[in-house]
Parts: C-alpha cells; sequence; structure tokens
C-alpha cells in the first residue's frame, strides 16, 4: 500500500518530529510513503480567516500535487477537515476528489490499515484531548483513544472536559488573545489535574497553544502529538 | 436594532473585561455547564432526535423559501379572527405603531410577555420617551429591568447575576417600581420568587395593555404560540383587554402540525425539560374570553436582507432555544454583554451582523467572536451550521477592508504567494530553524501569542530537509 504524506506546514517547520514518527510508523505498518516536495499549506488560515480569494491558489496547488494518489494521510485533524470539509466547495472537481482520498491519521490506521494495535511502546501516563475538527467535523470518535489504549506500558488518564475547545482556532489565538488564554488556562488545569506526565492530541496547531502554556506551569505534562507515541517502540522509544 | 448598543467597542475590548471578572466568570461556568449537561439528557432521551432536527430545519427552509406567501396566508388568518395586522419594516416604524396603539386606548403602563423581537427594536425604551411604563413580567427580565442592566442570555438573560446580586436588586430597587420587597429578604430561591410573584400580581391585575412576541405563528390558522415557564405570560395574554404582539417575519410555520416537532425540540434544547410547562396559543380574538382587541405586528428590521443571502439566510431558522450560548467556550469566558445586542453567542455573532450590518466596531467584530470549535453546530436543534456562516461574514468583512482588514489581507496575499513557492518557503524555512538561537522568546509584535503562552523552540531543520536527506531517493521537482 503506498500513501502521500500530506503533512502540513505547521509539522514541517515547527514539529518534523512528528513528520518523522509519521513516516517511521507507517513504513512500520508495511506502508510506502511518499512526501511530494510541492506540499506547502492547505489553505485553512486563509479561508477560516475570511480570505477565501487567496486560499483557493494553495486549494488548486494541494489538490494538484496529490493527484495521483490512492490515499493521503495527514496527522492533522484541522487540516484533513479543511480538505473533506471545504476543498469540495473551493476548487472544483480536482479539490473534490482530494477531499475523498484524503485521511487524518488515525482514520487511516484503523479504517483503511485496519490496525488498533500497532506494536507501540510508552511507558508513561497520557491524557487525550480531542481536537474539535476531529471531533465535530471529522468524527473521529474512539479511534485514537482504541490506538493509545493498545500501546504498551501507557497508562491512560480521563482528561476532564475533554471535548470542550482549547482556545486556538487558528487567527482566534491573535484577534481575541484574552478569551483564547482563559479557555487555554482551563484546559491546562484540566490537564494538570489528571497528573499525567504527557497531554496528546492529534493537531499540532492546538498543541502549540497548550504546549505553549503548559511549559509555563511546574510539574504540568508535556504536549506530545500522537503519532510520536504510536511511533515509540522498545527499540526505537520515544525521546 | 435597538440604538442602546451603538457604540459598543468590539468584542475582544469588551470581552478582556469579563474575562477578569472572577465572580462573572463563575457565575457564567456554573449556569452553562448545569444547563448544558441537563439539555445533553433531555436530548439523548429521544431516539429520534436526529430526525426531529431535521425536520425543524426543514419545516424552517420550506417556509422560508415561501415567506411571501406564508405570510400573506397568515394576514388573512389573523384577519379572519378578528386581528388587526400591521407591517413594520425597520425597528422605528415597530415603534412608533406600537407607542400609538398604546396611546389610543388611552392607557400609560404595558405589562410585557419576555420577547426577544421587543428588545430588538428597544420597544421599553421608545414607550417611556412617549410617557408609558413597560414592566417586564419574566422574573429574569424583571431582574435586568430592576437592575437598569442589559439581558445577558437569550433564555436567561440574568445568568451572569448569582443569587446574592438578585436579592440586593430587589431589596434596592422594587419600591421605586411598585410593591416594595418583603422586609428580611434572604437569597433563597423561594423567597426571591414570591418576592417577584407578589412585586408583580399587582402589574397583571390592572394592566389593560399586554406585549408579547411569539414563538411561532401558524399561516393557516392565524394562531400565535407562546413557550414560557413562569405564567406570567399566561396572565399578560389573558387578562390584558388590549394585546399587542411584536414579531420576526421568521416566526411563521405554515400549519399546525408543524409545532409537533418544535413542540418537542424546543423545550428541550433550551431548558431541557420533555415538555414546555406553559405552551399559549390564542387565535385573534373572542366575545367571551381573553384580550377583546389583538394587534399583530410583523417585523421585518434586516430579515429579508439576511434571506436574500444564500448561506447567510439559515440563521433565521432560529428558533431561541439559547443551545449554542450554552455549549458555548467563549460564551462562557467572554459573558453575553460583550457581544453587544441582545442576541449574544454563536447565534448572536451571526444574527446581529446581518441584522444590523458589519459597519460598526462591534459588529464587524462579532464574525471572528468564535474559534470555530462547531459545538454550537452539533446541539442545534434546526441544524445552523455556524461556523459555515461565521466564516462567510469574515469574508464580509474582509471584502469591506475595514479597520485592521486591509494590512491582513496584503499579509494574506504576501502569506498565500510565500506558500504558492515551495521553494521559497522551504528557504524561509530553513533560513528560520538556523538563526533559531539568535531569536527572542517574545519577538515584538508577538504580545497577543506571548503574553499567554512560549512560542516554541524551531527545529534544527524543517520535515522536508529530514525527507531528503533520508528518504528521497530522486530529487523531484518542487514545484516551485
Amino acid at each position: 500500500m503506498r500513501a502521500a504524506l500530506f503533512l502540513t506546514c505547521v509539522n514541517d517547520a515547527v514539529y518534523p518530529s512528528t513528520g518523522i514518527a509519521t513516516v517511521r510508523l507507517l513504513e512500520r505498518l508495511g506502508v510506502e510513503v511518499d512526501f511530494p516536495e510541492g506540499q506547502t499549506c492547505c489553505g485553512q488560515p486563509q479561508y477560516n480567516t475570511g480570505y477565501r480569494r487567496e486560499a483557493q491558489p494553495l486549494v488548486r496547488r494541494t489538490s494538484r500535487v496529490f493527484a495521483g494518489y490512492d490515499y493521503v494521510v495527514t496527522p492533522s485533524g484541522s487540516c484533513a477537515a479543511m480538505v473533506r470539509g471545504h476543498y469540495p466547495d473551493l476548487g472544483g472537481e480536482a479539490a473534490a476528489a482530494l477531499a475523498a482520498r484524503t485521511y487524518e491519521l488515525t482514520e487511516f490506521l484503523v479504517d483503511v490499515v485496519g490496525v488498533t494495535d500497532v506494536g507501540a511502546y510508552f511507558p508513561h501516563t497520557v491524557t487525550y484531548h480531542p481536537s474539535c475538527h476531529g471531533l465535530r467535523m471529522l468524527g473521529l470518535g474512539e479511534r485514537p483513544r482504541k490506538l493509545l489504549e493498545a500501546v504498551r506500558g501507557l497508562e491512560l488518564r480521563e482528561l476532564p472536559g475533554a471535548d470542550e475547545c482549547c482556545g486556538f482556532g487558528g487567527t482566534f489565538a491573535i484577534k481575541n488573545p484574552d478569551v483564547s488564554a482563559a479557555m487555554g488556562r482551563d484546559k491546562v488545569h484540566n490537564a494538570a489535574a489528571t497528573g499525567a506526565e504527557v497531554l496528546c492530541g492529534a493537531d499540532n496547531s492546538c498543541l502549540l497553544h497548550i504546549g505553549g502554556m503548559l511549559s509555563r506551569e511546574s510539574g504540568a505534562p508535556r504536549a506530545v502529538h500522537l503519532a510520536e507515541i504510536l511511533a515509540s517502540t522498545e527499540e526505537e522509544p520515544w525521546s | 436594532m435597538s440604538g442602546t448598543y451603538l457604540g459598543m467597542p468590539a468584542f475582544p475590548v469588551a470581552a478582556r473585561e469579563a474575562v477578569g471578572n472572577e465572580t462573572l466568570r463563575a457565575n457564567l461556568r456554573h449556569a452553562t455547564h448545569t444547563i448544558r449537561d441537563k439539555r445533553a439528557k433531555a436530548v439523548a432521551e429521544l431516539a429520534d432526535w436526529d430526525r426531529l432536527r431535521e425536520a425543524g430545519k426543514r419545516i424552517k427552509d420550506h417556509t422560508l423559501r415561501h415567506l411571501d406567501r406564508y405570510l400573506v396566508q397568515l394576514e388573512e388568518s389573523v384577519t379572519a379572527a378578528g386581528g388587526v395586522v400591521h407591517w413594520a419594516a425597520d425597528a422605528a416604524e415597530a415603534n412608533h405603531i406600537v407607542t400609538e396603539l398604546v396611546k389610543a386606548t388611552g392607557e400609560r403602563e404595558v405589562v410585557k410577555v419576555k420577547s426577544m423581537a421587543t428588545q430588538e427594536i428597544g420597544l421599553n425604551e421608545a414607550l417611556e420617551a412617549e410617557g408609558i411604563a413597560a414592566y417586564e413580567t419574566d422574573l429574569a427580565e424583571l431582574i435586568v429591568q430592576l437592575g437598569e442592566d442589559r439581558p445577558s442570555h437569550i433564555l436567561v438573560p440574568a445568568i451572569h447575576r448569582n443569587r446574592g446580586e438578585i436579592r440586593d436588586i430587589f431589596r434596592d430597587r422594587m419600591a421605586s417600581w411598585g410593591r416594595a420587597a418583603p422586609d428580611g429578604l434572604s437569597d433563597t430561591p423561594g423567597e426571591l420568587a414570591e418576592a417577584a410573584r407578589l412585586h408583580l400580581r399587582e402589574k397583571f391585575l390592572r394592566a389593560k395593555v399586554g406585549v408579547s412576541g411569539a414563538n411561532f405563528m401558524v399561516a393557516e390558522t392565524g394562531t400565535l404560540v407562546v413557550f414560557e415557564s413562569e405564567g406570567n405570560g399566561r396572565m399578560c395574554l389573558t387578562l390584558p383587554e388590549t394585546l399587542i404582539s411584536v414579531v420576526g417575519v421568521e416566526k411563521v410555520v405554515p400549519g399546525w402540525r408543524d409545532l409537533e416537532v418544535f413542540l418537542q425540540t424546543l423545550p428541550r434544547s433550551s431548558t431541557a425539560e420533555r415538555m414546555n410547562p406553559y405552551t399559549s396559543m390564542w387565535t385573534g380574538t373572542h366575545d367571551t374570553d381573553g384580550p377583546s382587541t389583538f394587534h399583530l405586528v410583523l417585523l421585518d428590521n434586516g430579515r429579508t436582507a439576511a434571506l436574500a443571502d444564500e448561506v447567510g439566510r439559515q440563521a433565521l431558522r432560529c428558533i431561541r432555544c439559547s443551545a449554542c450560548l450554552n455549549v458555548c467556550p467563549v460564551y462562557e469566558r467572554a459573558g453575553g454583554h460583550a457581544y453587544g445586542s441582545v442576541y449574544p453567542g454563536p447565534i448572536g455573532a451571526i444574527l446581529s451582523p446581518q441584522l444590523r450590518g458589519t459597519e460598526s466596531e462591534i459588529d464587524a467584530s462579532l464574525p471572528y467572536a468564535s474559534s470555530l470549535c462547531g459545538a454550537c453546530y452539533e446541539v442545534c436543534p434546526v441544524a445552523i451550521d455556524i461556523p459555515e456562516v461565521l466564516v462567510h461574514l469574515r469574508e464580509r468583512v474582509a471584502d469591506r477592508g475595514g479597520k485592521g482588514h486591509r494590512l491582513e489581507k496584503a499579509a494574506m496575499k504576501a502569506a498565500g504567494w510565500v506558500l504558492d513557492h515551495p521553494r521559497v518557503m522551504a528557504a524561509g524555512e530553513r533560513a528560520a530553524s538556523r538563526t533559531r538561537r539568535l531569536h527572542p522568546s517574545k519577538p515584538p509584535g508577538a504580545g497577543a501569542w506571548t503574553d499567554a503562552r512560549d512560542l516554541p523552540e524551531l527545529p534544527a531543520e524543517p520535515f522536508r530537509d529530514w525527507w531528503r536527506k533520508n528518504r528521497a531517493n530522486d530529487i523531484e521537482d518542487g514545484g516551485a
């Protein structure tokens, strides 16, 4: 099985470790991974801020770059939701075709590869934050949890108020900094209350915001992308 | 809409104050989470909730598509049943009609059923300017009126107040409006409700004119419907000699049977009740029962303009249940007043800029008062895709190029160019990574971010460089 990695711009520039983990994980499961280098940004920041026209060249680029792959996999619920939810409206046939072939990482693992136990080892306490777009726009449901529960050594702790938004919201965090920070603080307090070592999410844009707050709290969990946990094995542990 | 809210600061400015108010935050958190949890339980009891939701959506969409026909049918039905129908294009016209109708009765006071439409047009203030006192009789609206406050929630307008604050308002303010609060009034719910009951009773028994809105109007029969929980509405709708109802044109439904859907979805979505406590329905006038004169004022006030917008028009499906407010993380922190409108929360953020336009600072900021988390859409009983409309309205604001948006547009265009040229983007990523040790932890201009959070440390190299070194067999053209 061959799949294209749709990494997203944030992961490329800021979180390459998530990309590397996704590649290792998929290859370990027998998936041949390609990274089309023409990919940049899906256009979500432009679109969500009200700049539909400015988003369109990026929609066309992304649709073109990933044409020809049966499976396009992304470790971002938010960018997957952008493609799935809005591309058909924004970019015509090619974009609609991409929307139908785009999978968020946990969807791809559970629905396409057909695994929940990916053979991972992660001896830490973990709490999971389901980001809004994955939760509500994609309907990821229990997939991330099932994957985490199958990780050896991992103890999953319930996050209070898990389905509440962390307050990132793209340009929302800049345009409404006080409300965004208030939402973030509540998320951070809930995460700290679990006593977990790691706050896991499947969207690094949310983790950029939550993690940036966690790092100011002593004894708070560390924010880690789900792909890095799933890529971790006894032979090659996460560091 | 009413002039009351003109000159309100933009949402982020108003919200900052609310976020810093610990009492308000605690009141809102407690109240919204309580209603939110109760609603979830009440909705989960119905196996056919999704179908009821879809039915409500379709009934509303159908009616809106044929609004011209159903409104004329409604006018004929109401007239045939003995009512008088008036058409008001805007708030000023509606206020003028109602004021003249009250003046014609010779009365100087009216009792009011809780009504969003009359708040939207600022009717109380318009009546007051003509020397007519309008008494709110809904308990929460009474608290707001006595406190010279503004409503902050559609269903529970005094949600920002706790029991102690309400006791103080009753004790200090009731005497100047009528019957004073009993001596030694405590803050127990029972005593507060009894004080309100005694205060309002003399107003109900004295009033000759009642003013209401309506939740629904049935075109085929000319019947108006009011949902309420306290019985004050029933008093206002039956005791006075004259009843004047001000209702938005989008409140019409074609037939009696359509109510079957909303009688199930509205109570569960709003108060989390299986059945609404007081559902009053009236059709015109009757010789021996209820008001002998009935006027219906049909209000446009921006609704037909919203109807003309293919994406925005779904906001007119709204049945004012408030479920979206109760699940909204932004509303919970910012409070209702920050929205600068009688319609706060997610629905207000898409309704106010459509009814009032996006010219004012507050209206231009409302479409951005959301993280687009989608909790509102999930609970909406008529399936209004609020995030979709928010993004659509952001386009409208950005297109106008008002305050800050010209610069933002230029930045978006520049970023768009870079992102459409992967080699330029990759060069930028590499330059940022190589100079990462030189970056200040709080770069100038990044305060909105770094005041509350750290910036991540950039990696030694972007992913695409790792890929080239470790995986890429042939260096493909980057497509630049």
